[in-house]
């Protein structure tokens, strides 16, 4: 129901009419000595650099560097073709445990991105650091904890055995990339963001997400309380909002970390319909040094609709009931489940 | 302290508050607030303090503490469904939010109130975790935090972390019908009026099985009454449902603990096993 709530809110920009953005994603795309204009970030009434809006962080730019890609940014041409052969793969999207039978065309009710804001970037991954664009490789013992989270996935049997062993998106509990840190997905990658006295807060529309970061330089949790989207505090650095998360939980498991992962996201306005989104990784346990990534977030149109994604999953419940009836067919031909 | 237009004295520290935030401090100007009955019979001496924008500040974390979490409407002490919860499960008793009473069913919407509280381990929506409509969310036994900005102020309800805006000024119909309803709200003098429409049929009101259809429409007045207290009240209509629009009102707490904080409150996890339980593989299977 709310899913088609982006349809009416997008701002149409298809790939091809990227190329007339070129100079203000010419601008975020660069290197950071780029900001020579005199623009400066307007105040809230009690004096917080202002990042209030209604902001998406859809992008086509992969998080990782392609492998056969060896250099740190595209040229612009390359760039748009890059966003385009993207784009075309919007109408056909297969994933999950149903993904041979199962496709979504995500232009279908406007979810792809090329039909909203995307900014364009220049940069070949997300991560800016380290150089190769990489993730780092994983320590010993975060290898070992992929290999005992593999194997106990593998214990607790088929993908649709269980409600629990299916993908915890389709379940509605968490979108691994919404974040924190939030990195946007295939569709539906709207935030807003509200300030008052005191604190920040991130409404992040998938799912139903209030980000409340409070300023006043009080504690995090204490360690034995652990939330999915952990515990966040932030302060002002300057013109940036600085957000300190910790206490994930083991469950969260961003790109395969710990439950001890320490993210620290940075938010600055760099343009009146933009902010320069920043985040750094820090998980010794995990990876053998901290990596960072940045995202440009672009203005988008409002509201954000009520995201009521577990009230209305009756995929959920058929995906496990078509495994059942699968079986139950299967047993009485007398032969093995194919599942 | 101030003179008010209607002749009250304003108070600007209550004596709670004194005790609370200026321990060993020397405080002149403490009054007694002076009620004055006003509207529908609240004290309403109390200025509240402003926001930049010069509007009552109701920002904050806050609660309800009353029993119309299990009945809305006056009611004793009765076991729980549940028998392995003993005591724990039991309904605590009540006085009732409600204004007037009994509600005022139609006569098959109270047929279908009856069948609710029968059925209300299976039907309430509140046990599987779905989002809690207007103004249950108000009342559950949870905090909630009040978001205040000149153009949207945002309430965050602990329970499954419902948020739902209020659009000060960007007023428009509900688009479509959702669980928490379109909310637009308004000022007036000291209270904040939030004027709600767009539900679905989904939600309660509370776990007793009152109910109310997608023609609901709640108007509910915020208006504080000293630093910590706000007075809650929500006029109901439904057509559909009542024969007459009916009223709630109750105080609402501010939280005052140190590091106070809306916590994470995920429930869908804790639903799946009863929800697609039935569909689970079985062991020898």
């Amino acid at each position: 129901m709310s899913v088609l709530g982006i349809a009416v809110a997008a701002v149409w920009l298809t790939p091809a009419s990227v190329a007339a953005q070129r100079p203000a994603a010419a601008a975020s795309a660069a290197p950071p000595s780029a900001a020579a204009k005199p623009w400066t970030v307007r105040r809230t009434p009690d004096g917080q650099p202002d990042l209030q809006g209604y902001w998406t962080n859809s992008i086509y730019t992969p998080l990782q560097r392609p492998k056969e890609v060896t250099k740190e940014f595209y040229t612009e041409q390359e760039a748009l073709e890059s966003m385009k052969r993207e784009a075309e793969t919007e109408a056909e999207v297969s994933e999950g445990p149903g993904a041979a039978d199962v496709h979504f065309d995500l232009t279908q009710f406007g979810l792809d991105k090329s039909q909203s804001s995307v900014a364009l970037t220049l940069r070949t991954s997300l991560i800016v650091d380290p150089a190769d664009g990489r993730i780092p490789p994983m320590t010993a013992e975060g290898q070992k904890r992929a290999a005992e989270r593999v194997a106990a996935r593998k214990q607790a049997g088929a993908p649709t055995d269980a409600v629990q062993n299916l993908p915890l998106q389709d379940r509605c509990i968490h979108m691994g990339r919404t974040g924190p840190p939030m990195l946007g997905q295939k569709y539906q990658n709207n935030y807003q963001i509200l300030q008052e006295p005191g604190y920040v807060v991130i409404l992040v529309e998938m799912n139903h997400d209030a980000r409340i970061i409070p300023l006043d330089g009080g504690p995090q949790l204490p360690p034995n309380v652990r939330q999915w989207l952990g515990s966040s505090r932030g302060h002002w650095d300057g013109e940036t909002l600085v957000i300190e998360t910790t206490n994930f939980t083991d469950k969260t498991a961003f790109q395969g970390s710990s439950e001890n992962m320490h993210l620290t996201e940075r938010i600055t306005r760099v343009a009146e319909d933009e902010l320069r989104y920043q985040f750094t990784v820090d998980d010794p346990s995990t990876w053998s040094r901290p990596w960072t990534a940045e995202v440009p977030w672009k203005i988008t149109q409002g509201p954000i609709f009520e995201h009521a994604c577990h009230e209305g999953n009756y995929g959920l419940y058929n995906t496990l009931a078509g495994a059942r009836a699968e079986e139950k067919a299967a047993a009485a031909a007398g032969k093995k489940p194919s599942n | 302290m101030t003179l008010h237009e209607d002749g009250s004295v304003i108070n600007t520290h209550s004596i709670r508050r004194y005790f609370r935030l200026s321990f060993g401090a020397i405080v002149t100007g403490i009054v007694l607030s002076l009620a004055v009955t006003a509207g529908a019979g609240q004290a309403r001496a109390y200025k509240a303090t402003r926001t930049r924008d010069g509007k009552p500040n109701f920002a904050g974390i806050w609660q309800a503490l009353n029993e119309a979490n299990w009945d809305i409407e006056g009611h004793a002490a009765a076991p729980g469904l549940v028998l392995a919860l003993g005591a724990a499960g039991a309904v605590a008793p009540g006085l009732g939010v409600v204004e007037g009473g009994p509600l005022p069913y139609q006569p098959a919407a109270a047929l279908q109130r009856k069948q609710n509280f029968e059925k209300r381990l299976t039907l309430d929506p509140e046990v599987k975790c779905y989002l809690p409509g207007v103004p249950r969310a108000t009342y559950m036994p949870y905090p909630f935090q009040i978001i205040q900005t000149p153009k949207y102020i945002l309430i965050v309800y602990t329970y499954n972390n419902a948020v739902r805006t209020i659009y000060m000024d960007d007023h428009k119909e509900a688009p479509w019908d959702s669980w928490l309803g379109w909310s637009n709200g308004r000022w007036e003098g000291e209270t904040l009026v939030v004027d709600t429409t767009g539900f679905n049929d989904q939600t309660w009101f509370d776990r007793a099985g009152n109910f109310h259809s997608d023609a609901l429409h709640v108007v509910e007045r915020y208006t504080a009454t000293s630093p910590d207290h706000l007075v809650y009240e929500a006029t109901i209509e439904d057509p559909k449902v009542f024969t007459r629009p009916w009223k709630m009102s109750m105080p609402l707490y501010r939280r005052l603990e140190k590091n106070a904080q809306i916590m994470e409150f995920k429930c869908v996890e804790f639903v799946e096993d009863l929800i697609y339980g039935a569909v689970r593989k079985q062991s020898g299977q």
